[in-house]
């Protein structure tokens, strides 16, 4: 039994615990041990990725239990490809953390690694407790990167946040609930065989208990009507906290799709495509809404925040047209978009800063020191929110459009997409000419040392590299996609892998 | 005994309800907290209502007490107090910052 599936959950978890005894230590060395955790999880999830990329489906028995008895990690190309997204982004969050949001209290690292800690075990778990369990994880430490900082706007959208996403625990718990009540199982591979079989008398119970995860996942994904908490959350966070929680949108995204292809997959018997009605119709509904609300944002970082909601819709919306080639364009545009938004929100702080007390509102204001440099990193997000060629936007939103050719839905994605995208470039390209052109001339404010802009901008920089790579290396990133999306729906081979040969020895 | 138990989960849910859609955090907080012990009798029930049986399973296999939900249930009161704890001290720190306890910071509406 490899140890590599473990490895990424336990090394996070390894890290905070480091970090809270060595509290007192010199920021720098903290600093260090966090970067150089994160460096190695990077590597951890690389080669998982590589090894995976055949098209194992690798099962870690904790404690040797055989599944289903036991609690089983599970690893597929869609977790190794969504951790791998995440470890990215949270390294250039947290470089850009580390120029001065971590020394606003002492256990900044501490929190980092504890959410790294729960948003890679949710990606591996292949057990709906152990799913919820790290749920809770990975939402404690949020509440506390949320308010990292202090100050009353931070703490009344937290308050909404934390109150919010208690009620959602507590539905996620009636649902599994009601499942093991019915089904006497929680490992998702053996729920995806004992669905299949449920008595006719109790398919009514456990439509319901279906869809009431479906609910729960959709709170944590910011699906309309249940969007509402997420602008306000981000809008008023600091800058690397709002970038690395780009991906919590993207957790609640990829449960949806477990869900949706191995519990209630094409095996399910009667309960196949639970989801389906409603996959589509909710995730146009978010696109459509995220994006009115982008060109009704009158501060940037909120405006950010509604086109993360947008590419919430975008990916569900994928999803939701239950065919391979759908969920392969969405799991390719995935990571596009954390990326993208991961940047504009870090860019925003950017700005924010050069404005002074008019910080990221959307009002004329003073002339831009180092107009040019960061009017030009503006430029490129626009393009690559906004979903314009040459970047990896058009081609996930192209796949899309192409995957949904021949189908019934087909005019209503291809009216919600495009409109989308043009609404996104215009509420982008009036922010930035009013940020950049519309100035007043009065005072302008001193330009920085050439060596602190490097270091502000650079994780910026960063993570638009990381966008131009996945635009390259498109060819190899779409086929590993639709690798990933045909293994999904192929659930046999999960449930043959995790009860087939117990604990893989 | 299960008309009785699906009765106090019921009036629990329906409490926790009401109060986690009032406006002050204090009620919030009880909301969440009666949601909270619901939901732990809801689990706690979902391996259905055995007397006096021990939860392994021995020589006569048909009557056991399901292990399961009794671990499940016991996770979900420790996380469960883990987050009540946390958000009694962000209503406080609201209340603090903010001058009143209106969970949207404001006295209107």
């Amino acid at each position: 039994m490899s140890h590599l599936i473990i490895a990424p959950v336990l090394l996070p978890l390894l890290a905070a615990i480091v970090l809270i005894l060595l509290r007192h230590l010199a920021l720098p060395l903290r600093r260090l041990i966090s970067v150089g955790a994160l460096l190695i999880e990077l590597g951890l999830a690389i080669g998982l990725l590589v090894a995976l990329a055949d098209g194992d489906i690798r099962v870690y028995a904790l404690g040797d239990w055989p599944a289903p008895y036991g609690i089983v990690l599970m690893a597929d190309r869609l977790s190794a490809w969504l951790l791998v997204t995440t470890v990215l982004l949270a390294l250039f969050a947290l470089l850009a953390a580390l120029r001065n949001t971590d020394a606003d209290g002492r256990h900044f690292h501490v929190l980092y690694q504890l959410e790294l800690f729960g948003l890679a075990g949710a990606f591996l778990t292949g057990d709906l407790f152990n799913l919820f369990v790290f749920f809770e994880v990975l939402l404690l430490a949020s509440y506390g990167l949320l308010l990292h900082g202090g100050g009353s706007l931070r703490t009344r959208a937290g308050l909404h946040y934390v109150v919010l996403n208690l009620i959602g625990s507590t539905l996620f718990l009636f649902a599994v609930g009601t499942l093991y009540g019915v089904l006497g199982t929680l490992n998702m591979a053996d729920l995806a065989r004992v669905v299949a079989a449920t008595p006719v008398d109790d398919v009514g119970v456990v439509r319901a208990a279906g869809l009431l995860l479906f609910g729960v996942f959709a709170l944590k994904a910011a699906l309309v009507p249940l969007h509402l908490w997420l602008p306000a959350a981000y809008a008023h966070t600091s800058a690397p906290v709002a970038a690395l929680f780009a991906i919590m949108t993207k957790v609640g995204a990829y449960s949806i799709l477990r869900l949706d292809t191995l519990i209630f997959g094409n095996a399910a018997g009667p309960l196949a495509g639970l989801l389906d009605p409603w996959l589509l119709p909710v995730g146009l509904a978010t696109l459509a809404v995220g994006t009115l609300g982008a060109v009704a944002a009158n501060a940037l970082t909120q405006q950010i925040a509604y086109l993360v909601v947008a590419s919430a819709g975008t990916l569900v919306s994928a999803f939701g047209l239950a065919n391979p080639e759908g969920v392969a364009a969405g799991l390719y545009y995935l990571p596009h978009t954390t990326f993208a938004a991961a940047a504009a929100f870090l860019l925003t702080a950017a700005i924010a800063r050069r404005r002074g007390t008019l910080a990221d509102r959307l009002d004329p204001g003073p002339d831009l020191p180092e107009k040019g440099l960061v009017g030009g990193l503006f430029f490129v997000i626009t393009v690559a929110l906004a979903g314009l060629p040459p970047l990896a936007g058009f081609l996930g939103k192209f796949l899309l459009l192409r995957a949904v050719l021949g189908q019934p839905a087909l005019p209503w994605v291809f009216a919600v997409v495009l409109t989308a995208g043009l609404l996104a470039l215009i509420a982008l390209a009036r922010s930035g000419s009013l940020l950049f052109y519309r100035t007043r001339s009065f005072t302008q404010a001193a330009a920085g040392a050439p060596l602190a802009v490097a270091a502000e901008l650079a994780p910026v920089v960063g993570l638009l590299v990381l966008l131009l790579g996945l635009a390259i290396a498109a060819g190899p990133a779409v086929a590993y996609t639709q690798a990933a999306a045909w293994q999904l729906y192929e659930p046999g081979r999960y449930i043959e892998a995790v009860l087939g040969g117990g604990g893989g020895h | 005994m299960e008309a009785l138990l699906a009765l106090v989960i019921g009036v629990l849910t329906a409490c926790g309800v009401y109060l986690t859609l009032r406006g002050r955090t204090f009620a919030v907080v009880l909301g969440l907290t009666f949601l909270s012990y619901a939901v732990n009798l809801f689990l706690f029930a979902m391996g259905r209502l055995v007397i006096g049986r021990p939860p392994i399973i021995g020589g006569d296999t048909m009557s056991y007490a399901d292990p399961l939900p009794q671990a499940l249930v016991l996770t979900a009161i420790v996380i469960g107090f883990g987050m009540t704890a946390y958000v009694i001290m962000l209503a406080l720190k609201a209340r603090a910052e903010l001058g009143n306890d209106h969970v949207d910071g404001h006295e209107s509406s």
